[in-house]
């Protein structure tokens, strides 16, 4: 017997998560404006090419990897709040596609951005010393960074789900993804609430940029080509929900982790034909609102 | 979701009709004397981006070294992006062809595009000059006479690495690459010679251009017993594959080689010490010693702010240059069509990577040599150093009867 088949398995899974993981920061931020602002932002895996940029350049800057993690979000999300503020916000009385239109729009110009400041070449962010080797965990072989980027991506569902359900901030966003007009009407800033909502959604897609950093590298279309995958979570996991997000982007980072490893030839088969069964038995997504 | 107003619709596609009928009308005249248009089809955006900018970079070295002015008539580059996908780059090959009317075409990245446009390149009799895509079919069954390929068929940078993997690295190898006709084409070369050299293949991969996560790939190499891995990736590919790989801890048990564009010049930079010991088969490195090639990098890294010019860089380089030639030869007339074609076949001239000359049997270049290249530290940096090379490698061009 050539190697234990649960030790396959176990590294597989191990696979799995963490790149389900980085899905989860990215489409949680997604499926919150979506449910909260009514807007599908096309421009969500821009920031999150930004956030790997971001973090590029600071880490040039300070050779920190630590340091990045914090700023390049913050930087990010700044800038996602001004989107909001001085683009968006004029147009939500006006049809969706105008939206949609808009930050389509921006995909493009944050693209051509980054290809101007750094070029169209590929750059390579470094994982940070303490963990650029590999572990072995039993018997599954994994670079340790993986471990690293599995365990903060659980803690950083924690601390957001503590945020949303725990805190008043966190009722006033349930509330605005529930019925927006209804909050306003009891004396909430609703559009405050959106701005900061945007920003923050932009922050965690920054966030999940430099995470995938040193896995990924950074490249100009690494937005575009992550989008695809983070709309499937979103519908997986039903519209503006915490808990569906984080459902929808374990099962298909493990669903495509084991398609590519066992069924190659049909591995982007398996995650579109999860999201029909999905679409097919329960519209409104795992965890979303039941459709009226 | 509003559904569009009427009027809305109305005045969108009258704006589009209006604006494709003005294309046709404004369109100027073609004349003997006015500028010879060069028709590029390159991938600027996508996984193979960086591709496409080495090639137009180098092309355009070349004719800025002629004052952008050949035997008189000007030349002016048509640039088009394909965006990599088929259905694209035969849109943009349209209108390249029948809208600009280009004299001679260049291009494209993407093996499915070249295969996609050869059939309107050759019922229009247009001469299209392939500065990348390697698919072997083009030298081969779907050959044409006014086709030329200046860059590489993708039998030729693999099939000599068969038998010296199996003398020199390992007999038990896995082999991966992205799941398209380059992808396919590459390995199919390898196995053809390392099989009959006493190799045996372990096992195969083949994940989508463009895959971001190797893990669930590596974690089967792992797995698999494999003594060394034999891959074709390029471009971010070759970039995010050969980091996870050395991520996973593999180079260490298990030797990484593979075709050339796994460690070119355009991602070693991102590679960094993960391409360390990588041993790759190419027609090209940098850091050939002949006149032509030192020329070249001295000007193409003093032209593009230092980068080092890659294998694709070579290619556009050779392109443009044959290209110069041609229009030299018959004097700027490019309305015979036929003379051209001629005048093509016989070009030869000295390259960064040796005596270029095209193989008269099937329009494709014949490799001066193919160099085993090792990816070691130098001065400047890391770089493909040779420690082998095979002489004279043409493509077998099997089923290919020119003029066809």
């Amino acid at each position: 017997m050539p190697v234990p088949i649960l030790a396959d398995v176990f590294a597989q899974t191990l696979n799995g998560l963490s790149y389900g993981v980085l899905l989860f920061l990215l489409s949680v931020g997604l499926t919150l404006i979506f449910g909260m602002l009514d807007v599908v932002n096309l421009a969500h895996g821009s920031f999150y090419m930004l956030g790997a940029y971001a973090g590029l350049a600071l880490i040039a800057a300070t050779g920190n990897f630590w340091l990045a993690l914090i700023a390049a979000p913050i930087v990010v999300g700044g800038l996602g709040m001004l989107v909001e503020r001085t683009c968006l916000r004029p147009l939500y009385r006006r049809p969706p596609l105008d939206q949609i239109l808009l930050t389509f729009g921006f995909i493009y110009l944050f693209e051509d951005v980054v290809k101007w400041i750094w070029g169209g070449r590929i750059r390579s962010i470094p994982s940070p010393a303490l963990f650029s080797g590999s572990v072995t965990l039993f018997g599954a072989t994994i670079p340790s960074y993986r471990v690293f980027v599995i365990v903060f991506g659980l803690t950083v569902a924690a601390a957001l789900w503590a945020l949303i359900e725990r805190t008043r901030l966190g009722s006033i966003i349930r509330a605005g993804v529930f019925d927006a007009e209804m909050t306003a009407g009891l004396g909430i800033n609703v559009h405050r609430v959106f701005t900061g909502v945007f920003g923050f959604g932009a922050a965690l897609a920054a966030l999940s940029g430099v995470i995938a950093g040193p896995i990924q590298s950074a490249y100009p279309a690494m937005g575009t080509e992550i989008l695809v995958r983070t709309l499937i979570v979103v519908v997986v996991g039903g519209l503006g929900s915490l808990k569906g997000s984080l459902a929808g982007s374990l099962i298909i980072g493990q669903a495509e982790t084991f398609g590519k490893a066992w069924l190659p030839d049909t591995a982007m088969l398996i995650i579109y034909v999860v999201m029909a069964l999905v679409v097919l038995l329960r519209p409104q997504g795992l965890f979303g609102r039941p459709l009226k | 979701m509003r559904a569009l107003t009427r009027r809305q619709f109305l005045a969108g596609t009258s704006l589009a009709a209006t604006s494709v009928a003005v294309g046709g009308w404004a369109r100027p005249g073609h004349a003997q004397g006015g500028p010879v248009k060069i028709g590029l089809v390159l991938p600027y955006t996508g996984v193979y981006a960086v591709l496409g900018e080495s090639i137009t970079q180098a092309m355009e070295l070349v004719f800025a070294r002629e004052n952008w002015t050949v035997a008189g008539r000007k030349i002016e580059m048509i640039k088009e992006d394909d965006e990599m996908k088929p259905p694209v780059g035969i849109r943009k090959t349209e209108k390249l062809i029948d809208s600009d009317k280009v004299d001679i075409l260049t291009g494209p990245v993407h093996s499915g595009i070249l295969m996609g446009m050869r059939d309107k390149v050759h019922s229009s009799k247009t001469i299209l000059i392939v500065s990348n895509a390697g698919a072997d079919a083009i030298s081969r069954d779907r050959c044409s006479k006014w086709i030329f390929r200046a860059s590489f068929s993708n039998w030729q940078p693999n099939a000599p690495m068969g038998p010296w993997v199996a003398k020199n690295v390992a007999k038990e190898v896995f082999i991966a690459a992205p799941n398209y006709q380059a992808g396919k084409d590459q390995l199919g070369a390898f196995k053809e010679t390392f099989v009959p050299a006493g190799g045996k293949i372990i096992g195969e991969d083949y994940p989508k251009l463009g895959e971001t996560d190797y893990a669930p790939y590596l974690t089967k190499i792992r797995q698999s017993g494999a003594k060394a891995v034999y891959a074709f990736f390029s471009g971010t590919d070759a970039v995010n594959f050969v980091k996870q790989y050395d991520q996973f801890g593999l180079k260490q048990h298990v030797r990484l080689t593979g075709a050339g564009f796994l460690v070119e010049p355009d991602v070693l930079p991102a590679q960094g010490n993960a391409a360390l010991g990588v041993v790759s088969g190419h027609f090209y490195t940098p850091l050939l010693d002949n006149a032509v090639n030192q020329r070249f990098v001295k000007e193409f890294k003093e032209k593009f702010g230092g980068k080092m010019p890659d294998g694709f860089a070579c290619q556009g380089y050779d392109t443009a240059e044959t290209i110069v030639r041609a229009l030299k030869a018959v004097n700027g007339n490019t309305q015979d069509k036929d003379k051209l074609v001629a005048v093509i076949e016989k070009t030869e001239f000295e390259s960064p990577r040796g005596h270029f000359r095209f193989d008269p049997k099937t329009h494709n270049v014949i490799q001066p040599f193919i160099y085993v290249r090792e990816v070691k530290e130098v001065a400047g940096g890391l770089n493909n150093v040779v420690i082998d090379k095979i002489a004279s490698v043409a493509d077998p061009g099997t089923g290919c009867t020119l003029p066809a």
